[in-house]
C-alpha cells in the first residue's frame, strides 16, 4: 500500500494554483495568494469554516469565474483565461458532487444520470451502456425508475455521484458532499468516494466534518480567511477505509 | 445536433409555462393583424398618391390671338427645356371634345368654342412641374399683378400641384402613423417574448445550473429556448395569417369589384403578404428571446 502511495503522490499534476487570488466584482476577497499542487489520484480534503474560501477554491477548479491574479492549471493546461467556448469541454473531464445533490426532481434516476450524457452529445447506445454501470457502481441498480423524492438524502447523493462519475473524469470535485446527511449515511458516502478515489481519480472533497477528516487521515488543505495555512499530508494513510472497502468488492476497474 | 431533444425540451416548457407563452403568443397575432392590415392599406394609399403624381402636368393655355410663328415657337421652347419629357397639343376642338355632358351642352348653346388650344407639358419628374412653370414666366409682372410670360403666346400657365401635395400630405402622415404604430408593437411583442422566454429560462434554472455543471455547451443550453421563442412567433404569425385570409374571403373580396381601389394592380399580393408577416412573426421572436437570452443566461 505504501508503495503505491508514492507512486501516486509523484503522478503528474492534475490541479495546479500558482499565487491565484480572486476578488469578487463587489470586492469581497475569496481567496488571496493561493499555491498548491494536487497530483494524479490524490485524494485530497479541503477544510477550514464558512466564508472561508472553499466554495471559491472549488469554482475558480470549476471555471465558473476567471481568477483575478495567479494562473490556475487543470491537467497541465492553463485555464486561467480560458476561452468561452472551450468551458464546457473542460467540464466534461471534472466530475461535480454538491451538498444539494442538484437531481432534477422531475426525472427518474436514469433519466438524471442518462441527462448528464445526453446533454454531451453521447449517443443512445453509449447512454444505454454506462448508465446502469455508474447506477451499479453506487448501488442503486434496483431504484432507476424512482424519482429523486422517493429516495433517502444518501441515495440522492449516490444518485449525483453516479452522474458524476458516468464519463470516468480524471478529476471529481465534492463540495460538501455529506453536509445533508447524518453520520452513518455520511461515512457510506465517503467510502463510495474513496472507492472511485482507489480507480485512479483525482478526488477534492471540501468538508467541514471534522471527525471525517480525522479517521480518514488522507492530505488536507485548510483554508482560513480566503488564505490556505495548512497543507499537509498525514504521516501515514489509515488503512480502515482500505479495510471497509475489502469487504465490497465491486470496486470498478475502470 | 440533437434536434429531438430541443424540440421535446422546448414543448415540455411551453407546456408548463402556459400563461405567460399565450400572453406573448396574442401580442405577436396582434402585431402581425395590425402589420396585415396596414401595409395593404398604405399600399394602396402610396399608389393613389403616385397615379396622381404620375399625371401631374402644366397646361399652358395659347392666347386666341397668338400667331401661328409664335405657337410654333413656344413648342420649341417648351421642347428644349431640360425638365420637359413630352409635351402634347390640345387644339380648340380637341377641348371642347373633351367636356362631357351638361358642359358640352352649354358649350354648344354658346355658339362658338370659349376653350382656348393649349400644350399638356408632361416633366420628367413630378417634382420639377415648379421649375417648368418658373421657366415659362419672365420676370417682369404686368400692371394687373398677373405674372408675365416668355412667350407672347401664352396665355395663362397652370399645373395641379396644391391638389398632389394635400394628397402626398395625407398619405405621408398616414404612412408615418402607420410606421409608428408598428414599430411600438413590434417592440412590445419582441419584449412579452423576451419575458416568456425570462420566465422559462427561471422556471428551468436547476436544469440549466445541471448542464453548465456536466459541460453542455452554451448553444446546447440555449435552442430549446430559442425554438421555445420561435414556435410562440410562427403560431402569433400563423393564427394572424388564417384570420386575414378569412376576413379576405368573406368582406374584402366579395365587394372588391365595386372599390377600385381594392383591385389596383399595386396593390400587395396576398401570398407575398403572409410571406412577409411570418417572417416577421418568427423575427420578432427571435429578437426577443436573443436579448433575453443574451442578458439572462450567462453559459
Amino acid at each position: 500500500m505504501n508503495a503505491s502511495e508514492t507512486v501516486r503522490q509523484m503522478g503528474s499534476p492534475v490541479v495546479e494554483f500558482e499565487h491565484v487570488t480572486k476578488v469578487y466584482d463587489d470586492g469581497t476577497l475569496g481567496l488571496e495568494n493561493a499555491s498548491t499542487v494536487i497530483r494524479e489520484g490524490e485524494f485530497v480534503f479541503l477544510v477550514g469554516p464558512t466564508g472561508c474560501g472553499k466554495s471559491t477554491f472549488i469554482r475558480l477548479m470549476m471555471k465558473e469565474f476567471d481568477a483575478t491574479e495567479g494562473h490556475l492549471y487543470i491537467a497541465g493546461r492553463d485555464i486561467t483565461h480560458m476561452d468561452r467556448d472551450r468551458i464546457p469541454f473542460l467540464r466534461r473531464n471534472i466530475g461535480a458532487v454538491f451538498q444539494d445533490f442538484k437531481l432534477l426532481p422531475n426525472r427518474t434516476v436514469y433519466d438524471n444520470v442518462a441527462y448528464s450524457l445526453l446533454v454531451t452529445g453521447a449517443s443512445r447506445a453509449e447512454i444505454r451502456q454506462k448508465v446502469p454501470h455508474s447506477l451499479r457502481l453506487v448501488g442503486l441498480s434496483t431504484k432507476l425508475h424512482n424519482y429523486p423524492d422517493q429516495l433517502s438524502g444518501g441515495e440522492q447523493q449516490r444518485v449525483s455521484i453516479a452522474r458524476a462519475f458516468v464519463n470516468h473524469p480524471p478529476l471529481l470535485i465534492c463540495d460538501e458532499p455529506t453536509g445533508n446527511l447524518d453520520p452513518e449515511t455520511s461515512l457510506g458516502i465517503m467510502q463510495l468516494i474513496y472507492r472511485i478515489n482507489r480507480t485512479g481519480t483525482t478526488v477534492v472533497v471540501a468538508t467541514h466534518d471534522k471527525q471525517m477528516v480525522d479517521r480518514m487521515r488522507r492530505r488536507v488543505i485548510e483554508l482560513k480567511d480566503s488564505h490556505i495555512v495548512r497543507d499537509e499530508r498525514a504521516a501515514q494513510y489509515t488503512q480502515e477505509f482500505a479495510a471497509i472497502d475489502d469487504t465490497h468488492q465491486s470496486v470498478d476497474a475502470a | 445536433m440533437n434536434f429531438r431533444f430541443f424540440f421535446s425540451e422546448a414543448l415540455r416548457t411551453l407546456r408548463r409555462n402556459s400563461a405567460p407563452s399565450i400572453a406573448a403568443f396574442l401580442t405577436v397575432m396582434v402585431t402581425t393583424l395590425v402589420l396585415g392590415v396596414f401595409i395593404p392599406i398604405t399600399n394602396i394609399a402610396t399608389g393613389a398618391a403616385n397615379d396622381v403624381r404620375s399625371r401631374l402636368m402644366v397646361e399652358v393655355f395659347i392666347s386666341d390671338a397668338a400667331t401661328k410663328a409664335e405657337v410654333a415657337a413656344l413648342k420649341g421652347k417648351l421642347e428644349a427645356n431640360q425638365y420637359v419629357k413630352s409635351v402634347n397639343y390640345v387644339s380648340k376642338a380637341e377641348a371642347q371634345e373633351s367636356l362631357s355632358g351638361t358642359l358640352k351642352d352649354a358649350s354648344e348653346l354658346l355658339g362658338k368654342n370659349p376653350l382656348p388650344a393649349s400644350y399638356q407639358v408632361t416633366p420628367k419628374d413630378p417634382d420639377q412641374v415648379d421649375a417648368i412653370v418658373q421657366s415659362l414666366q419672365s420676370s417682369a409682372k404686368t400692371s394687373s399683378g398677373k405674372p408675365s410670360y416668355v412667350s407672347p403666346a401664352i396665355d395663362d400657365v397652370q399645373n395641379r400641384e396644391d391638389q398632389t401635395n394635400k394628397i402626398l400630405t395625407i398619405t405621408g402622415g398616414v404612412k408615418f402613423a402607420m410606421w409608428g404604430l408598428a414599430i411600438l408593437l413590434v417592440l412590445t411583442s419582441a419584449l412579452l417574448v423576451g419575458n416568456t422566454i425570462r420566465l422559462s429560462i427561471y422556471a428551468r434554472r436547476r436544469e440549466v445550473e445541471v448542464m453548465r455543471m456536466v459541460g453542455a455547451t452554451s448553444w446546447f443550453i440555449r435552442w430549446p429556448f430559442v425554438i421555445e421563442g420561435v414556435f410562440v412567433g410562427a403560431a402569433g404569425g400563423l393564427f394572424a395569417v388564417l384570420m386575414l385570409l378569412i376576413f379576405k374571403q368573406t368582406v374584402i373580396d366579395p365587394v372588391s369589384d365595386k372599390f377600385a381601389l381594392f383591385a389596383a394592380p399595386d396593390t400587395i399580393n396576398f401570398w407575398g403578404l403572409t410571406l412577409i408577416l411570418m417572417v416577421s412573426a418568427v423575427l420578432i421572436s427571435a429578437l426577443g428571446s436573443g436579448m433575453t437570452l443574451r442578458r439572462f443566461l450567462r453559459v
